[in-house]
């Protein structure tokens, strides 16, 4: 059991790639390497189909034509305007150009897409989705029902299950082993079903754990949501990437925060304030409730704060479904349909829905160039390959999203870079063929730290802070000090605080000294983790001194390309720093950047 | 409000006990994942639960509630007898408090070959399907694993290891439906005997407790029918 134990005893576990998180991201580039026939070992905290994907409800971005005249080309477009011109256009182009690949290859592992009558794949209308860069609406986004993830990610198991992945299932990766050249190792693991420790050396390591959304004390994002790949990366000596760029989705249910999909609005729903007008008209004349969602959650913010909001608190606006009649509501939202049912006793096919911006989505995190490297800057270079490891999907940047995510593109995210760096890793590996050894010094450094919640304190009981305190602070901070409107002195007040929590987290103490499935022990490496991303988050926000994408500054209200196209790193040594935006795509013209109108 | 909890660890426990907690404030439409959420942040952090979603919509937190099977996050408190009692889901080993061990539950899943086998060349396209053909595999696509089914039906308590139960065998008629897949006869070769299969003696329990509405008895039917006509 995880009693005293050096790591002479501790057992290894060897395997030419790792990869942590098993969410879609993981699993695509993990089949990948299977089919390969290389030896695989996908180490996740919960069970593969528990993993966030399983919760993506709209769809997934892919110029098939299926709907309406479409291309890659025009995709990009949008991606790189809906970005607010922060994202790499070389890393746009090459996913859009691979999206159509992608879905078709899901279908084929068996993803039960919705059909048009031709019996080609339903696409449905999403926000900033356009036809001829900038014109009619596009149909872009590939649905299954709104259970897409679910579909996706059950699918994607089911194929890892036929090629026979190996699976560490409910087990917490804490740290990762690195070298004194700054080589990836592979990581230190503990089997959450006993407490054991496992160190599992790998040639190449895919940090694949999804996003941070359990920042903030209202989120669309499940509870296992906790940044631990970019707490991992921080904690390597790696940069986090524009975290201040914090996706705040416009529907989520009041208050509680269950998310309802765009596709919501794609098949036809719209947003009313509480004198019954549909406000989207006001903020976006030409796309209204399909602008964009930075544009569409501001909007939100503004009636509301505007005295426009609906109850009797005033502080929520209506999504209404109902004009759409029962048969679609049913036949193409029967998922969040049901969720109206269980959670607000509403039918939408009867009563409007109650919705405010969430907290959603972190397009910041890990920087990554198009083939999944992890990249840092050394001296002159910005981005320098981190030998041995790679990032894809929420937990990193690439970065296609810059400021702002559209809706349908973090799924095609997943598997277009899940996909591509599993073929980085595949020529690498090439190349590198033998396992390199690990000191013991290494593995004893990151024991001690696994051991850190072991043991009971003697110390008196107004010292000692507790995990569940700390984080509902940090939740309820990063919501005050960091939304969807921020302020230099909002922010200051933010950067203080985070940083005072920070500090007291090393007084934190469990009492749950048990090996067995000790889930205290886990949520106390998990806030860990969340600190580290709050940390980022927070002094990039404060230091950007402009509005782009979602993040608004009342202060600084207008984007500033001369100043501020670049993007933010934050690590722990050397707090900010920044580095150019990738304009070049791989092919085609760049896309200059121009004011942004919807 | 007043809840009995199953407690067991067996590092601490000769056997398992009950043990009792109350919450004040509980606001209206509280959901049991909620409160114990509550418990373990507010008065035990030893109470051990698998929970990740909230939404009922990744399996985790399947549980055995006031002697009903169902997700604790989508279970609303109003309207339970209390003291609400909340265990493990039966039938399977517990390895902590409301947490139990799932292998064989998996292992029933992968037995089915739970992923669509083409032998013809792909198109460089999507497989062509009608909506009525896509329709078929409403109802049986939705499945979330929370083994809430499989862990209510006697049939699975008495052969765990020979019956397939109804999750697994939703997940075999959700292939063998789709109009795409080409491994139709094996798939029903394969729950050919007295067990996999027909241990279903259709007692419903799994219908009654699917927290996503679906219907493994009917869809075990349905396998019956077509193996029926395939054998005339």
């Amino acid at each position: 059991m995880g009693s005293d134990k050096s790591s002479t005893s501790i057992e290894r576990r060897q395997f030419d790639t790792l990869i942590i998180g098993a969410g879609g991201g993981g699993l695509r580039a993990s089949l990948q390497l299977a089919e390969a026939d290389l030896n695989v070992a996908v180490v996740s905290k919960v069970f593969p189909t528990r993993s966030h994907t399983v919760a993506a409800q709209g769809g997934m971005n892919a110029a098939l034509s299926n709907v309406s005249p479409d291309n890659w080309h025009w995709h990009m477009f949008d991606t790189v305007k809906g970005g607010d011109y922060l994202g790499d256009q070389d890393a746009i182009e090459y996913m859009c150009r691979a999206a159509p690949k992608a879905v078709y290859e899901l279908e084929h592992f068996g993803v039960p897409f919705s059909r048009l009558d031709n019996g080609k794949i339903y696409q449905r209308a999403f926000g900033g989705q356009s036809q001829n860069f900038g014109g009619d609406q596009a149909s872009r986004t590939c649905a299954a029902a709104d259970r897409t993830g679910h579909a996706i990610l059950h699918s994607l198991y089911q194929q890892n299950i036929r090629a026979k992945t190996h699976f560490f299932d409910e087990y917490f990766a804490v740290d990762l082993l690195k070298d004194d050249t700054g080589r990836v190792l592979g990581a230190l693991v503990f089997n959450i079903h006993d407490g054991s420790i496992v160190v599992i050396e790998a040639k190449t390591t895919l940090l694949a754990t999804g996003g941070a959304g359990q920042l903030f004390k209202t989120t669309t994002n499940a509870l296992i949501n906790t940044g631990d790949g970019m707490g991992m990366a921080m904690r390597a000596g790696i940069p986090l990437q524009d975290m201040e760029f914090f996706q705040f989705h416009p529907t989520g249910i009041a208050g509680r925060g269950m998310l309802i999909t765009e596709g919501a609005r794609g098949e036809g729903g719209y947003l009313v304030n509480s004198d019954g007008e549909r406000l989207m008209e006001r903020y976006a004349p030409k796309a209204k409730d399909l602008a964009s969602r930075d544009v569409v959650s501001r909007a939100i913010a503004i009636e509301v704060r505007e005295g426009r909001g609906c109850g009797p608190n005033k502080d929520h606006v209506m999504l209404k479904l109902e004009h759409l009649g029962e048969d679609v509501i049913q036949k193409r939202l029967p998922g969040i349909r049901q969720t109206c049912i269980t959670f607000l006793g509403i039918d939408p096919a009867e009563s409007p829905i109650p919705v405010f911006p969430t907290a959603h989505y972190t397009m910041g995190g890990i920087p990554t160039n198009h083939y999944g490297q992890v990249v840092i800057p050394v001296k002159d270079t910005p981005e320098e390959p981190v030998q041995g490891l790679y990032a894809a999907g929420e937990c990193a940047c690439v970065s296609v999203h810059g400021g702002n995510r559209l809706g349908g593109n973090s799924l095609l995210d997943i598997l277009v870079f899940g996909r591509a760096a599993a073929n980085h890793i595949i020529s690498y590996l090439k190349e590198n063929k033998y396992h390199r050894g690990i000191d013991d010094e290494i593995i004893d450094k990151i024991v001690t730290k696994v051991k850190r919640y072991d043991g009971t304190d003697n110390r008196s009981a107004d010292t000692v802070e507790t995990v569940a305190m700390l984080r509902a602070e940090l939740k309820q901070t990063m919501e005050s000090h960091c939304s969807v409107f921020r302020n230099k002195e909002i922010l200051k007040e933010g950067v203080d605080k985070v940083e005072q929590l920070v500090k007291r987290m090393e007084n934190v103490r469990i009492d749950d000294q048990s090996f067995t499935f000790n889930t205290a022990k886990v949520e106390a490496f998990e806030l860990e983790n969340l600190m580290a991303c709050a940390l980022a988050t927070i002094h990039s926000a404060y230091a950007r001194e402009e509005s782009r994408g979602a993040h608004s500054r009342t202060d600084y209200t207008e984007r500033d390309d001369k100043a501020w196209m670049r993007h933010s790193l934050y690590s722990f040594e050397n707090g900010l720093d920044y580095k150019p935006v990738r304009t070049k795509p791989l092919s085609v013209d760049s896309f200059p950047p121009k004011p942004r109108v919807y | 409000m007043k809840f009995n909890i199953y407690r067991y660890n067996p590092e601490i426990d000769a056997k398992p006990h009950v043990q009792e907690y109350t919450l004040e404030d509980i606001e209206p439409g509280t959901m049991l994942l909620a409160a114990l959420l509550r418990i373990k942040d507010e008065q035990d952090e030893t109470l051990s639960f698998r929970r990740s979603c909230g939404e009922g919509v990744c399996g985790s937190d399947g549980m055995n509630i006031n002697g009903s099977n169902g997700l604790a996050c989508i279970t609303a408190l109003d309207g339970l007898k209390q003291p609400i009692e909340v265990k493990p889901l039966p039938g399977l080993p517990v390895i902590r408090d409301l947490i139990i061990d799932m292998d064989q539950f998996y292992k029933q899943y992968r037995a089915v070959k739970p992923y669509l086998v083409v032998n013809d060349p792909m198109p460089e396209v999507e497989l062509s399907q009608t909506p009525a053909q896509r329709e078929k595999l409403d109802g049986l696509y939705e499945c979330v694993l929370c083994a809430c089914c499989s862990t209510a039906c006697p049939s699975f308590w008495w052969n765990p290891d020979k019956f397939l139960g109804p999750a697994a065998l939703l997940q075999a008629s959700r292939f063998i439906e789709d109009s795409r897949d080409q491994d139709f006869e094996k798939r029903l070769e394969d729950l050919e005997g007295p067990f996999k299969l027909f241990r279903c003696h259709t007692i419903m329990n799994c219908v009654n407790v699917c927290p996503k509405g679906l219907n493994p008895t009917r869809a075990i039917g349905r396998i019956k029918h077509k193996m029926v006509s395939r054998s005339l």
